[in-house]
């Protein structure tokens, strides 16, 4: 999923201080399994900024909405009926709900209320790791299900570096080195001869250096 | 056989014990910083390595200092690390470096950028050490650059080398990854730092199972403790260090110029065992900030005149 982290409330404070009117958009896709941007976390920081509002003797209205997905057009539609009434969205999506929503309603400001930090898995509860980094050309299959590109900190085709040690990256902390995992995994499948065949210099064209990526599916095409 | 592109080169072709050594660049313009150190390695070393940024500081860019020892007459291993430069800039500095007269070229993933003054940078690592080497061999031997076709008229000479680290994880591996970077093109090696002989020994065992000291020349690196506050440092704090507790109490035992005194003793002990271990092909010897000692080590090691 796109895991996303909820902006200081100070720093989302700053960004509505001209505002008066706000509709908060949730999604109920990623950020909400995530605990950052559903319908919950939406009620949570619509009362605390209502608390910061009647606080400071301001006036502000502060309405809530969660949609499905912010990143569909057909569910975007629904902002459209809430909008009329509001000077400014805070939108509680990632990156590309918030520019969805910008794009759908050019004519009002939408603000972001989360940073998207990562393309990750749920490790255990409380605990998000990233573990992809969507390079659009995928390799797990040489590596043993573990991604040099988004698991080993220089993201090194033919490593481990030489500051790998007891199985940690030598950026310190708990960080596991990738490529002793990818390592003792191919090991325990009897495939360490993956790591054999040189790998040539990756191509990033697919991985967002090419310029921002799109994708066409022709036979989706009504 | 043909010419040597190096001094370097020369030497560990001609089946001499090997010596090279490492000049920091400052963390200044200063160009006298390098070649008063280099003027200081001159009669010692076959070559003196010059760093690329290490531990991730900003540092004078290390073709540039390259080039200033050059100018004096002393040979220089630039380091080329990957972290912050992408494919293009990599191969225009590689021709680059040759143009201006450098002949070795060590190829390096680099330390994180997290270790440095510029934490907050984005590191780059367009292609890892192992195509660097790939890289800049075809451009040396076929002068290609790397997928493309077109052939220069003149291609960049230099001999390229690679670092292993013996004391990294996973042990074993790291002969595997040896041997990779050979295929890749590396013609020497310069190891981490070696403390631990023991450990040591049975990675060059692997080594000389492969056969791969036949392949490369297999330069150990060695560094002179010059405190134990120092061992311990390195132990705890940089990366893929092994120190053993034996050294690092001999050192303890004593205090200021007598402490500094064992520590060399225990690379010239060091170095003549290396010495001794078939394969190993010489040694390279990095006296971080304590330049001035090398000559003396590298003598009492009996390793002078050079060749």
């Amino acid at each position: 999923m796109i895991v996303g982290e909820r902006k200081p409330f100070e720093e989302i404070q700053k960004l509505l201080a001209d505002s008066a009117k706000v509709l908060l958009v949730g999604c109920g896709t990623c950020v909400k399994v995530c605990f950052t941007g559903g319908d919950k976390e939406v009620a949570v920081l619509a009362s605390q900024l209502r608390l910061a509002a009647a606080k400071a003797k301001k006036k502000k209205v502060l309405d809530e909405l969660t949609v499905e997905r912010q990143c569909e057009i057909e569910f975007v539609d629904e902002v459209a009926k809430r909008l009329p009434g509001h000077d400014v969205i805070l939108s509680m999506a990632c990156g590309a709900g918030v520019q969805m929503l910008a794009s759908r309603f050019p004519e009002v400001p939408v603000l972001p209320a989360v940073n998207t930090t990562f393309l990750g898995v749920l490790e255990r509860q409380g605990l998000f790791v990233e573990n992809c980094q969507g390079c659009g050309a995928c390799v797990l299959g040489t590596f043993g299900g573990i991604c040099p590109v988004s698991r080993c900190a220089k993201s090194l085709f033919n490593g481990p570096c030489g500051g790998s040690q007891g199985g940690k990256c030598e950026i310190g902390g708990d960080v596991p080195c990738a490529w002793h995992q990818i390592i003792e995994r191919l090991k325990k499948l009897g495939r360490l001869g993956n790591l054999k065949a040189p790998v040539a210099p990756k191509d990033w064209r697919s991985a967002r250096h090419g310029g921002p990526r799109k994708l066409v599916r022709e036979d989706n095409i009504l | 056989m043909k010419n040597p592109i190096s001094n370097l080169q020369r030497v560990l072709e001609s089946g001499a014990f090997a010596v090279t050594a490492e000049c920091g660049p400052p963390r200044s313009a200063d160009p006298d910083v390098v070649v008063r150190k280099g003027l200081l390695l001159k009669k010692c070393a076959d070559a003196v390595n010059v760093t690329d940024n290490q531990t991730a500081i900003v540092r004078m860019s290390s073709i540039a200092a390259s080039a200033l020892l050059h100018s004096v007459g002393v040979e220089p291993v630039a380091q080329m690390v990957c972290r912050d430069r992408n494919r293009i800039a990599l191969q225009s500095d590689a021709l680059g470096a040759s143009a201006l007269g450098i002949r070795n070229l060590l190829c390096l993933s680099g330390d994180h950028q997290k270790f440095g003054n510029q934490a907050q940078g984005k590191n780059v690592y367009d292609i890892d050490s192992m195509q660097l080497l790939r890289a800049v061999t075809d451009m040396a031997e076929q002068g290609r650059f790397i997928g493309d076709d077109h052939v220069m008229d003149a291609p960049p000479r230099l001999f390229v080398g690679a670092a292993e680290n013996p004391f990294a994880d996973p042990f074993e591996y790291r002969v595997e990854r040896l041997e990779k970077k050979i295929a890749h093109g590396a013609r020497f090696i310069q190891t981490q730092c070696v403390f631990n002989l023991e450990k040591f020994g049975k990675f060059m065992a692997l080594v000389r199972k492969k056969g791969l000291h036949k392949k490369a020349f297999i330069m150990a690196g060695v560094t002179p403790i010059k405190s134990a506050g120092m061992a311990r440092y390195m132990r705890d704090k940089v990366a893929g260090m092994d120190v053993p507790e034996e050294l690092i109490a001999r050192v303890a035992k004593l205090k200021g110029e007598e402490a500094r005194a064992e520590g060399v003793r225990i690379c010239v002990e060091t170095i003549r065992k290396l010495r001794r271990m078939e394969g190993v092909a010489g040694v390279h010897v990095m006296a971080i900030e304590w330049e001035e000692v090398v000559p003396q080590i590298v003598e009492q090691a009996g390793l002078l005149p050079r060749p």
